[in-house]
This record gives structure tokens, sequence and C-alpha cells, in this order.
């Protein structure tokens, strides 16, 4: 799932300080999940705007509202009338929800309140960590289902550096050196020979870079 | 500024097991502390959200204290230690926001410690006397801090 975490207090205060009125907006999927936009992180961020409003003597009303997602028309249009009430939205959705905010609402300001990080999942209890870069040309078929690209910090494909330390990354100690864990894996399902495969460079022109990716099904599209 | 005639307002929020049950013993003892704590009885310091902590300096008061068993004899086993991760995470908040940390204390207390119960009172008293007046307006009037400034 997209995980996120919320900017700190006073980068979001400065952002929205010139408004009177903002509706501090919530999703109750994927940042409900990791602990950053959800019902409660609203509340909570709400309060502290209007603390740090009221002490530097600035007219700030904030109204708190959470949506189901903010990825979809049919949850975006629930905002509406809180939308309309107010001069601004600072929307604690990820990047895509606080852009399809944007679009939806675009004759107000409507603002980030997360930093968009990555695609991961819950390791433990508190701890999240970064699985899928979104590169588009997925290659965890050859890996064992472990990612080089995210797990290997200098993204290689063709095994590892030479440079960890004990089962320890050289870029990052605090990480295990994903090519210790790609070989350890495929050897537990027997398929150390995809090792021996050298891959080429890899394609990124699938990935982030050359403007915004599209994905189009045509037969869904009457 | 004169912090003489300030009288600070601190909530005690009291597990109903350990802090509350000490902070009895001490009225049974005659204990005298501070009049200046509003004791809030919880079933677990566990209990508190961090929208608790926030809500109350939002909504004025000067200081706030959380009273959890000891570590380790939590009646609900672990409680107390999610509200010290709770409390340490809204002491940095405040930090963020422009609130003195010292505002937010946790201690760990249990049923027996009567007299330490109100000796943790009275330091808080006294240190958020000393930090002033929580400088948060509330309810509409500006706070005496800046009534003063």
């Amino acid at each position: 799932m997209i995980v996120a975490e919320r900017k700190k207090i006073p980068e979001l205060f400065d952002i929205v300080k010139e408004h009177k009125k903002l509706l501090v907006l919530g999703c109750g999927t994927c940042v409900t999940v990791c602990l950053a936009g959800g019902e409660r992180e609203v509340g909570i961020l709400s309060s502290a705007l209007r603390i740090s409003s009221r002490l530097r003597g600035v007219d700030l009303a904030v109204e708190e509202l959470t949506i189901e997602r903010q990825c979809d028309n049919v949850f975006i249009e629930q905002a509406a009338d809180a939308v309309e009430r107010n001069d601004a939205v600072l929307s604690l959705g990820c990047g895509a929800g606080v852009q399809a905010i944007a679009e939806r609402y675009h004759s107000k300001p409507v603002y980030a309140g997360l930093n968009t990080t990555f695609i991961g999942v819950l390791e433990e209890q508190g701890i999240w960590a970064e699985k899928c870069a979104a590169c588009g040309a997925c290659v965890l078929h050859d890996y064992g289902g472990i990612c080089p690209v995210t797990r290997c910090a200098k993204r290689m494909l063709n095994g590892p550096c030479g440079g960890s330390r004990e089962d320890r990354c050289e870029v990052r100690a605090d990480s295990p050196c994903a090519w210790q864990l790609i070989y350890a894996r495929l050897k537990e399902i027997g398929q150390l020979d995809k090792l021996r495969r050298v891959a080429p460079p890899k394609n990124w022109s699938h990935s982030i870079d050359g403007g915004q990716r599209l994905i189009v099904r045509q037969d869904h599209r009457i | 500024m004169e912090n003489s005639e300030f009288q600070p307002s601190v909530l005690a929020f009291c597990c109903h097991y350990c802090a509350y049950a000490a902070a009895d013993l001490a009225g049974t003892m005659r204990i005298q502390y501070p009049p200046n704590v509003r004791i809030i009885r919880t079933p677990c310091t566990g209990r508190l959200e961090t929208e608790f902590l926030i809500k109350a300096f939002e909504t004025g008061a000067d200081g706030v204290l959380v009273a959890g068993c000891l570590e380790g004899g939590c009646h609900y086993t672990s409680g107390n230690l999610y509200a010290k991760r709770r409390v340490q995470y809204m002491c940095d908040m405040l930090d963020e926001i422009g609130l003195e940390k010292e505002r937010l204390r946790m201690v760990n207390i249990s049923a027996a410690m009567a007299r330490p119960l109100s000796d943790a009172i009275t330091d808080m008293v006294e240190t958020v006397r000393k930090l002033g007046p929580s400088p948060v307006p509330h309810n509409g009037h500006k706070s005496s801090a800046s009534l003063k400034s």
C-alpha cells in the first residue's frame, strides 16, 4: 500500500496561515493504515494547527472531515459541501488523493499535508518498509520475489557488489544485503540457476522519468 | 509578567488501578498537595489517545500529567508502555507546535505510593508555575500571558 508521513507542523502552518477557514481532509484507506492521514490523525493535526495559529495570533478556523478514499469521485463528491464552506483544503491523502481533490475542486487551493513516500508493507507494529518502486517493468520473477530495485541500495541486477559486511549492506548498515536475501530465497525455491543469467541494463523508460504514465484498457472503454 | 498570581491548571490522567488508588490513599493519609490539579480517572493510561493530550492543551490546560502503573506492573500488562510512547510523541509534537514540552509529563506510580504521587503532582504544578500560563488563547479569550505582554 501507499505509505506516507505527516509533514512537520511548522511547514504545514506556513503553507496554510494566510487562510481564515481551512478544511483538513483525511482519507480512510492507505494513509489510515499507515497512521498518517486517517480520521484520528485529522483530529490531532487540526488541534495542532488551531493551537499553532492561536499562539501566533493568526485567526484560523479548522474543520475536519475524513472520506473513505480521495482517489475516487464517488467519495470525493461527499466532501463538496465542506470544501465549499472553507477557503482552502489541507488534504491528508497520498499524492494521488491530493491531486484528485485539487482537480475536482479546482477553484479552491488544495495543499498536501503528507509526504507520500513509498509503496510498502507493515513489517512489524509501527514499522513500514518500502517494497516497490513502481518501476513499471517488474523483474521479481527472476529474483525470488525480492526486488533488487528497492532492496539493493545500488539497484544492482546482476549479483552482489561484494561490499557487504557480515550480511549488511555497504551503503546502509541498518539494511540487510538484498543479494544475500535473494540468494537465500532462490536457493530455498530451487531456482539458483537464475543467477547465472546476466540481466541487461534495466529499461527505465517505464519508470518515473518521461512524464505522466498512463495505462489504457481499451476493452473497458466505451 | 507576574507569576506569583498565576495559579496553574494541571490535568492529571490517573489510571484506576495504580495512580488513582495512590491519590485515594493520599487523601486517606491526609497528605497535602496543591489543589491546582484536576484528576481524571482512566481505566488504564493505555486508554489515553494522543487526541486527549492535545485537546487538553487546546482547551487551555497549563500542564498535563499522566500517571500510570510502574513499568511491568500495569494491570493490563502493557497499557502504560503504550502511554509512555504516546506521551513521548505528544512531547515532540508540542515542540513542533511551539509549546514547551515540559508542560507534559508521565510518571509511574504504584497504588501504595501516595507520597511519591503527591510529590509528583507538587513538582508538576511548580514546573508549570515557573513556565507560566499556557500561551494558547482559548474559548475566545486571550490568554493572560498575551494580555500582559
